[in-house]
């Protein structure tokens, strides 16, 4: 978290704009309410912090099972941060935009901020 | 006997309907009297290292090796390769049957560091991973290894707790048998999270506990709904052939009776017992330290030998070269017969293993070559591993199994065990032995010599005497004890004893020839004497003869006198040729 970062909103500390490709993995089964709210809040979330440079790639384990075993993937829905490292998963419908940016690190948690 | 046991259960026990899935581990079939409840949920807690991990393993390769029921092995605490590796050593091969298509194996590692909860989510997931895995092997069998690490790893309890609930209901909707292992918690509960609230039929519990410093493992079947089962703590044991629960099979008491006599090798012993010991029977020799209670061990074991049959000698203090070179200051050389292959000498000190795996290793040793005479020398240090100070009630429950392991072979058995009298280790094994010898030291007059005393001996008028039980280079022999107004005496008090009676039987003896010699004379005395006598009478008859002769001489000379004189008167008067009137 060496980053530079540029206040956005004025409050919150942002670590993005970096430049750096975000790549981030969005598990889901079908097409369940909890999993649509969670695709929804993802890409809002990224869409305000990590504008143009992050990729979300979409698993629907209903259709590949065995890709939540070799993913070590439990629960749904799950947000995978694959890069940059290191990787850090974020499960529920992320329905909590605060607790899923710093759960993603896109902000520091309020006691990291206090710190400084 | 194991069949009878399992029969037993089954009948008396299991309402109809319930059917079950065998573990496969000897023991807890036997237990839960056929298996764990089929298609349902069982949970195993136990601390750390308690052995939950392969005793679930240990059901899931007896399914697929034995009862064609292939399974999946989920965990959560180790990756699969070292799933593998660890069990390879006690002969589970997961890699080959995984190749077979008779196991899944599914690792998770769930890092808490390195997730968020934010919001809703479920374990859909694992579900279709679970069920993805069950139909590609066809599993009727599912264990999930230590599921509880999912509490605290996604940050919302509640969540997890419904979804395990569910799974459970999914996983018996399924039809497969699930075991659960859980980690036992420090609270009241059986487990850490309480994860037996998701299990109503079937709870095992596993401990592992430490006692005079050695290891013991215990299983303990809390709760089977629907069926009978053992309650009591059993221990069990890891050994290289997996899981093993070591039931007390003596509760069917239904050994064979044998009539035949088995001889000790010290015939007078023989002759105390009635004729030697039953075969089958199980002799104890107690004794203090120095009584000859190994001796006499090797004496059965030789006499074994010298019929030919196996034998087993099982050391628990000594080295076998020990004992070889002592017995055979003794008379006794055991080295040919274990050269010949007839007996086996197995030593080891039992604070070097457990108690269970000490009887298991007896077992197997039992198992691959069933010998007719088996000894184990000094018992008593089972009971007491280094501290010989307090009596451990598990080393009896385990030298009882020991025996019983005996004698549901039919093995004529002889342990021997250091006592003091007759404490309670002693006494609470001497109900499960059928001979009870004990050697006892006496000191008198600065010497110890031992006496042999037959405690009891069930079935067999046997000889309520002491003897003394005397060690000589050819063999332990019994001899006589002297019983007399100062009791009991034995070695250099008894010779002296024996000498001092023999003297007195001389003098007694020499007093009577004298007494004989005396009477002689006086015999021979009054012969002479009577003869004397005789000779006496017999003149004094002659003398009497005489004179009634002479008497009659007497009386017709005085006739013919008076005659002669009449007639000379008459002539005086009248002539001679008238006839005198």
């Amino acid at each position: 978290m060496s980053e530079p970062y540029t206040a956005n909103d004025g409050t919150d500390a942002d670590v993005a704009g970096t430049g750096e490709q975000w790549d981030l993995c969005l598990y889901v089964t079908d097409q369940s309410p909890k999993c649509l709210r969670a695709i929804e809040n993802l890409r809002r979330a990224c869409e305000q912090h990590l504008a143009g440079q992050y990729t979300i790639e979409i698993v629907d384990l209903l259709k590949d099972p065995r890709r939540a075993a070799d993913d070590q993937i439990l629960a749904v829905p799950t947000v995978v941060r694959r890069f940059p490292a290191p990787i850090r998963k974020i499960v529920g419908d992320l329905s909590d935009d605060d607790r899923l940016l710093v759960g993603l690190q896109l902000r520091r948690s309020p006691s990291q901020r206090d710190d400084r | 006997m194991d069949d009878t046991v399992l029969t037993s259960f089954t009948d008396g026990a299991v309402g109809p309907g319930l059917e079950k899935a065998p573990t496969g581990i000897p023991g807890l079939d036997q237990i839960t009297g056929g298996g764990l409840p089929l298609g349902r949920v069982t949970l195993v807690a136990g601390s750390a290292g308690a052995g939950k991990t392969l005793l679930g393993l240990n059901f899931l390769v007896a399914g697929a090796r034995q009862y064609g029921d292939p399974g999946v092995l989920m965990t959560f605490e180790e990756s699969a390769a070292k799933v593998a590796l660890n069990v390879r050593s006690l002969g589970f091969d997961l890699d080959e049957l995984q190749r077979s298509g008779l196991l899944a194996v599914l690792a998770f590692q769930v890092d808490p560091s390195e997730t968020v909860a934010v919001g809703e989510f479920d374990f859909a997931p694992l579900f279709a991973i679970l069920d993805d895995a069950i139909r590609r092997v066809g599993a009727k069998r599912v264990v999930l290894d230590t599921i509880e690490v999912l509490f605290g790893a996604f940050g919302d309890d509640t969540i997890v707790r419904s979804e395990l609930s569910r799974l459970m209901r999914w996983l018996e909707d399924r039809g497969v048998t699930v075991v659960l292992t859980g980690e036992r918690g420090n609270g009241s509960g059986l487990t850490r999270h309480g994860i037996e609230e998701y299990v109503t039929d079937c709870v095992i519990v596993l401990d592992h506990r430490v006692n005079a410093e050695i290891s013991t493992r215990r299983l303990r079947v809390v709760k089977y709904r629907g069926s009978a089962h053992g309650t009591n703590e059993y221990p069990f044991l890891i050994s290289a052939r997996g899981f093993t629960v070591l039931p007390i099979t003596s509760v069917a008491l239904n050994y064979e009776a044998s009539e035949e006599r088995v001889s000790t090798g010290i015939a007078r012993l023989d002759h105390m017992l009635g004729g030697g010991m039953f075969r089958g029977s199980t002799l104890m020799v107690s004794g203090a330290a120095g009584t000859g209670k190994t001796s006499l061990g090797a004496h059965v074991v030789n006499s074994a030998c010298e019929r030919g049959e196996q034998a087993l000698l099982v050391l628990l203090e000594e080295s076998p070269e020990q004992v070889l070179r002592n017995m055979r200051s003794l008379g006794l050389d055991l080295r040919p017969w274990v050269e010949a292959g007839l007996l086996r000498i197995w030593a080891s000190r039992p604070s070097a293993y457990g108690l269970e795996t000490h009887l298991a290793i007896l077992a197997e040793l039992i198992e691959e070559k069933t010998p007719a005479v088996a000894v184990i020398d000094g018992i008593a240090s089972l009971s007491n591993g280094i501290s010989s100070t307090e009596v451990n009630p598990e080393a009896i429950s385990i030298v009882a199994r020991k025996i019983d392991l005996f004698k549901s072979r039919g093995i004529t058995n002889v342990i021997t065990m250091l006592d003091q009298g007759e404490d309670v280790s002693t006494v609470a094994l001497s109900a499960m032995v059928d001979t009870w010898l004990q050697l006892r030291n006496t000191e008198t007059n600065g010497e110890r010599n031992r006496l042999l005393f037959v405690l009891k001996s069930r079935g067999t008028a046997h000889s309520n005497q002491v003897r003394e039980f005397v060690l000589t280079d050819h063999g332990v022999e019994l001899v006589d004890v002297y019983v007399g107004a100062a009791g009991v005496l034995a070695g250099a008090a008894r010779v002296t004893q024996q000498a001092v009676k023999r003297e007195e039987e001389l003098r007694i003896a020499e007093e009577l020839a004298g007494r004989r010699r005396e009477l002689n004379r006086s015999v021979i005395e009054r012969e002479a004497h009577m003869v004397a006598v005789q000779d006496q009478l017999d003149a004094e008859r002659t003398e009497i003869k005489r004179i009634d002769v002479r008497a009659g001489h007497l009386v017709a000379d005085t006739a013919a006198d008076r005659s002669e004189m009449a007639a000379r008167r008459w002539a005086d008067a009248t002539p001679h040729n008238g006839e005198p009137q």
